[in-house]
């Protein structure tokens, strides 16, 4: 019993620490921590939506960052057009999102292995390439924000605090939705195809449908965080679709703890900390960033959470 | 027509070139089930060390083959010191560890030779235009990519299919503890067969460095156009690599070069010409997945099983 409690403990310490953040940078005066974490709240959202597929279903999408752009397109382009109303912008930025997940689920889940983590990187792709083409909203340039979403007095997104508590209550939503969906008995589907489709086929559920609706979900979730980072960036490019943001989010849940709960945040956190970290340091970052994963990969089997696990069980 | 074949041509030289890539990864991925974001890398490592070769030893020649050895050597380092641990693990572990190495290559390079591009420049020789058919002539350096690149397909083909090492090679790949059993030494044969996939990558690389400028990066974009390929043509095998390579070499090549006037025709100039690069982009995605969607094991699925 002692390993849950090393790692609980870590993780209660982690959500304790986040909550109080814009304390401390209130009372430190330190603002761009508050912006710096805004930002890893958002990619911790992105990452766990991410692990729902990858770490409960099994499903190995690399291009996952293709619903940060298109929740992020959402807001940026309806601002563009002088819909400035957050009632729309993120509805239309989730309804976006599970439309192309939907879609993109459907012909991917055919495939398996290898190649779904093909498939969805070349749609992923080819999103990047529409968002490249769209002239009118700024193609290669990217599209400025000029004005954040207006939630009608509720909340203030242009206020930074305002806008972090609602950024990680976005995010402790999400997990707790995705706790729900894990225990419940559509959620033990999902776990049990990622550990034998062809007997939970043969036992009569049908697997394609369960891990679509799966699929949707995760995407939907991720559309989100895209129309928060369009919020918090003010500002939205192909860059944020492209390949290596999608390896990004992989990083992070992998880092984390591929199929736990809090191990996508973790990871999150540990990743974009250890990048400014490091950029502080050197600004040849990359250098011992690289090494570093595949140290982690080599011997740091089931990420931080999994490492926790065994210091409390050692 | 002088246009038409000259882009048919350059279709070709482009598909040749995305072959030599992929070979190596289906290779790779084939045999060790292994999958090498990091091939982009060696193809980069390759393009940077013909560009510091060639200016030191001042020949393009001697540059090129001191180049293909120095990418023989790091891609053998690599798989020594780091990648032979990742054999048998999850593939997710070999993205994440290999998409590091990346990172590190990047960042490398950038180190070592500055964040300013190279330029890898041509001899005299082979700048000359060579006439093709009667009144088109053709640059006699794209000749030359087509002519070695089919000169290394066929040594590949025979090397796999008709040799001692070739055969022990697939029968490594469909039965790992089999042939470990029979005597053969096994670790060897992966470190050789991965050092031949970095050796064709670098060579992609460095022949492609006259073309393009040798920069941080460019191993990415064309590392996912030769997964793409691999996808398509079936894992593990190289005849579907073979033609999934020309095939995505032309479609990219011609897309680019008759989308925009296609495209000219339906739709009003000025969106046309916003349009056709992004769908000339697409294109090759577009044909992936469609032929996942058809036929989910790629066209031509290696007969392992």
């Amino acid at each position: 019993m002692k390993n849950v409690t090393v790692s609980k403990a870590v993780t209660a310490l982690m959500l304790a620490g986040l909550v109080l953040l814009p304390l401390y940078s209130q009372a430190s005066g330190n603002v761009f921590i508050l912006t710096l974490f805004t930002r890893i709240v958002i990619l911790a959202l992105a990452a766990a939506s991410l692990n729902l597929i990858m770490g409960f279903g099994g499903m190995m999408s690399f291009g996952h960052a293709a619903y940060l752009g298109i929740g992020g397109y959402a807001v940026g382009m309806l601002a563009q057009e002088g819909v400035g109303s957050g009632w729309v912008q993120f509805p239309v930025a989730l309804a976006a999102s599970a439309i192309y997940a939907l879609v993109i689920g459907a012909l991917s889940l055919r495939t398996r292995g290898v190649y779904f983590i093909m498939i969805t990187l070349a749609f992923a792709q080819m999103a990047y390439y529409v968002a490249s083409g769209l002239a009118r909203y700024g193609g290669d340039d990217g599209l400025t924000v000029y004005k954040r979403s207006d939630f009608s007095g509720l909340i203030n997104l242009g206020n930074r605090t305002q806008f972090y508590y609602l950024c990680l209550a976005c995010l402790l939503g999400v997990i707790f939705l995705i706790w729900r969906i894990v225990n419940s008995r559509f959620g033990l589907v999902v776990q049990g195809l990622r550990s034998n489709e062809q007997r939970m086929q043969a036992i009569g559920f049908p697997a394609k449908r369960y891990q679509l609706v799966c699929f949707v979900i995760s995407g939907t979730m991720c559309g989100l965080a895209g129309a928060l980072l369009a919020n918090n960036t003010d500002f939205v490019s192909p860059a944020v679709m492209y390949w290596t943001r999608s390896g990004d989010l992989m990083v992070m849940v992998i880092l984390g703890g591929m199929g736990t709960l809090f191990g996508p945040v973790m990871g999150a956190v540990v990743f974009l900390l250890l990048e400014e970290f490091l950029s502080q340091i050197t600004e040849y970052w990359a250098l011992i960033m690289g090494p570093l994963l595949l140290l982690i990969v080599l011997f740091g089997r089931g990420g931080i959470m999994g490492m926790l696990g065994r210091a409390g069980r050692g | 027509m002088l246009l038409v074949v000259e882009q048919f041509l350059n279709g070709l030289q482009f598909g040749l070139l995305l072959f030599l890539l992929a070979a190596g990864l289906t290779l790779v991925f084939g045999i060790m089930d292994l999958v090498n974001l990091a091939h982009g890398s060696l193809y980069m490592m390759g393009a940077y060390f013909a560009a510091t070769f060639a200016a030191w030893t001042g020949s393009f020649l001697a540059g090129a083959l001191l180049a293909l050895g120095a990418t023989l050597i790091l891609g053998i380092v690599l798989e020594m010191s780091a990648l032979r641990h990742l054999y048998g693990r999850d593939h997710l572990d070999h993205v994440l560890a290999t998409f590091g190495l990346i990172l590190f290559f990047n960042e490398a390079v950038r180190l070592i030779w500055g964040p300013a591009g190279l330029a890898l420049p041509l001899p005299a020789w082979l700048t000359v235009p060579v006439p093709i058919l009667p009144g088109i002539h053709y640059p006699a350096y794209r000749l030359a990519i087509i002519v070695v690149a089919l000169l290394v397909a066929l040594l590949l083909y025979l090397g796999v299919m008709r040799t001692r090492i070739g055969m022990l090679i697939r029968a490594g790949a469909s039965n790992r503890e089999m042939i470990g059993a029979l005597g053969i030494n096994i670790k060897l044969l992966y470190t050789l067969v991965f050092g031949l996939g970095a050796a064709l990558a670098g060579l992609a690389g460095l022949m492609q460095a006259p073309i393009l400028t040798v920069q941080i990066g460019m191993g990415e974009n064309i590392l996912i156009l030769a997964f793409v390929i691999i996808v398509i043509g079936g894992i593990g095998s190289i005849r579907g690599a073979f033609l999934a390579a020309i095939f995505v070499g032309m479609i990219d090549t011609l897309g680019r070069a008759f989308l925009p006037n296609l495209l000219r025709q339906v739709l009003s100039g000025a969106a046309a010409s916003t349009a056709a690069p992004a769908l000339s982009s697409m294109l090759i995605y577009l044909l992936m997945a469609i032929v996942l969607v058809v036929r989910p094991e790629g066209l031509f699925p290696a007969n392992r099983r």
